[in-house]
């Protein structure tokens, strides 16, 4: 069973609106057993959200998109975790990680404008206690995200009929 | 200039492939979707393309031995025996062909003279009967029914039998119906082939993509069978190869020693990069139990249920497919011949599909559609399929 809640993770993630009775058949399994499985990872926190992937490029709206790695002094007793819930309530921050290596959090920010993502770092961000320094990377191109292919789709190169 | 004098009258006669009017038709259409191709729809594994690429690097261009490397033989060696409990000597037994084919049309040339007979199931590849012919041989076509999963039956082999008959090619698991053949079923057949001392030419290149219960079962690995089997496998469907035309046969030496002799005449041995590359995919397996097949068979397997469905509730007669990536339903309800009802859906709705026919006279009232396609292509693709047979 754990091979097939594996499977049907995969097939959500290629594509949750696949309908229950599809997701049933392509795994085999009866649609109330397939449907108990979603229920269980949704409730059990496995699956979050149903988001769609966006290429924004393509919807030609002005949007800015950033990466900040950010030093911090870690608190007595907490660590990192009280000062990465203090970063991920503000709303331009759309993921926080904690890394290994030169930094400690790496959040993934997005603002309507330069000004706005410039505007969080140097008045929301930058002024918090424990945060020791900066640097802000900004988006140029996104080529590829959630494993999808933003450029345009890549060409079959199987002949199309073949023995 | 009136070539036909120099053309060699019995190739003139082979007719052409059925599958490439459609290929013809298709490349007009760049917005069709092809259920027609007949090979996976993965790249090969990262690994294996690398190990190739640090081969060319270092300089490994050269010939190796007409039997192709010792190495990989080695490898070969252990894969059919953990796989499919086959026995071979990596010395003398097992040759690096380039792909299947290469295979299947060397054990034909190495023991086929003037007037053998050679018993073809069908519907099955589009190779065998032609390969027969240029052998010099005469193909015996057997029909096979979708009522008994398309399975070749003792029954069918022994009606088919002369005193010309030296050889049958077994195709299982099939293509082009997705069909496979059980242990019992080839026990039966076993006991007509020893009968009657036939040798059989076993093309297992499906062998790693079933779907029933059991694995596959290689009719050479019966009692009795080994020394009268040449086994053809490749690395074509099993690790997303086909391109690299990488295959192996496995024969009893004194077999063995007319088929080498053909293939270093004619070949010298297989591209070398491409042996490389097989290594690899052997190599990693051994270490993985060979993982990489497990995730597209997987996936393959998916889509399989799915298509077979979408079929059925279509309302079309199908067996379900346990092996290879094909379904083969049945269109005979639409009154419409296999290649009428594959050309209309094409100019009509877009989507390419194989008719029956292309793989022997008894595939009429079949089409075959290849699942190794993405699944929201697959997806398209059956609701148009379905809008065209409702609407007919």
């Amino acid at each position: 069973m754990k091979n097939k809640k594996m499977e049907l993770l995969q097939l959500l993630q290629q594509d949750c609106r696949i309908p229950l009775e599809k997701l049933s058949v392509m795994l085999g399994q009866p649609a109330e057993t397939v449907a108990g499985m979603i229920d269980d990872m949704e409730r059990s926190g496995v699956i979050l959200r149903y988001t769609p992937v966006i290429n924004w490029d393509r919807l030609g709206k002005e949007r800015v998109e950033g990466m900040i790695e950010v030093r911090v002094t870690p608190q007595r007793d907490e660590g990192f975790d009280a000062i990465a819930k203090r970063i991920y309530r503000f709303d331009e921050v759309k993921s926080v990680y904690l890394m290994s290596g030169a930094y400690d959090l790496l959040l993934l920010v997005e603002a309507p404008t330069l000004k706005e993502l410039a505007l969080f770092v140097s008045s929301k961000l930058s002024v918090l206690d424990n945060v020791i320094g900066t640097a802000t990377h900004f988006v140029l191109k996104c080529y590829k995200n959630e494993g999808i292919i933003f450029e345009d789709e890549p060409r079959d190169r199987r002949l199309a009929v073949n023995p | 200039m009136d070539y036909t004098r120099f053309l060699n009258a019995s190739v003139s006669a082979v007719p052409k492939s059925g599958i490439r009017k459609f290929f013809d038709i298709v490349q007009t259409m760049p917005k069709a979707i092809s259920l027609g191709v007949g090979e996976p729809d993965f790249v090969t594994p990262y690994h294996i393309r690398n190990a190739a690429i640090d081969s060319l690097l270092d300089g490994e261009t050269q010939y190796t031995s007409n039997w192709g490397k010792l190495s990989l033989r080695n490898e070969i060696a252990y894969y059919v025996e953990r796989r499919f409990g086959l026995k071979y000597s990596p010395e003398n037994e097992i040759l690096a062909t380039i792909g299947a084919s290469e295979g299947i049309d060397l054990a034909l040339r190495a023991m086929l003279t003037p007037g053998d007979e050679v018993v073809v199931p069908e519907p099955s590849f589009v190779s065998y009967c032609p390969g027969v012919i240029f052998a010099g041989g005469v193909p015996v076509p057997i029909k096979t029914d979708a009522d008994n999963n398309f399975m070749l039956t003792a029954e069918a082999l022994l009606a088919a039998l002369t005193d010309k008959t030296k050889a049958l090619i077994m195709p299982y698991p099939n293509n082009p119906t997705g069909g496979v053949i059980d242990r019992e079923s080839l026990e039966k057949l076993r006991d007509v082939i020893i009968g009657n001392d036939l040798i059989v030419i076993s093309d297992e290149v499906y062998a790693e993509l079933t779907y029933g219960p059991g694995a596959h079962v290689s009719i050479a690995s019966l009692p009795g069978m080994r020394e009268r089997t040449v086994y053809i496998n490749g690395f074509s469907k099993a690790f997303a190869m086909t391109g690299w035309r990488i295959g192996y046969a496995c024969a009893p030496a004194p077999l063995m020693e007319n088929i080498v002799k053909i293939h270093q005449y004619a070949i010298m041995c297989a591209p070398n990069q491409a042996q490389v590359a097989a290594e690899e995919a052997l190599k990693r397996g051994r270490e993985d139990d060979y993982a990489d097949i497990t995730v597209m068979r997987e996936s393959y397997n998916r889509r399989r249920r799915l298509m077979f469905d979408s079929f059925r509730k279509m309302g079309l007669s199908c067996f379900e497919p346990l092996g290879a990536f094909y379904v083969f339903p049945s269109i005979k309800k639409t009154g419409l011949t296999s290649e009428t009802f594959c050309e209309r859906l094409l100019k009509e709705k877009e989507v390419a599909c194989v008719p029956g026919t292309a793989f022997g006279a008894c595939g009429e009232g079949f089409i075959r559609c290849c699942y190794a396609t993405a699944l929201d292509k697959l997806t398209v693709a059956l609701e148009r399929i379905d809008d065209f047979i409702h609407n007919l």
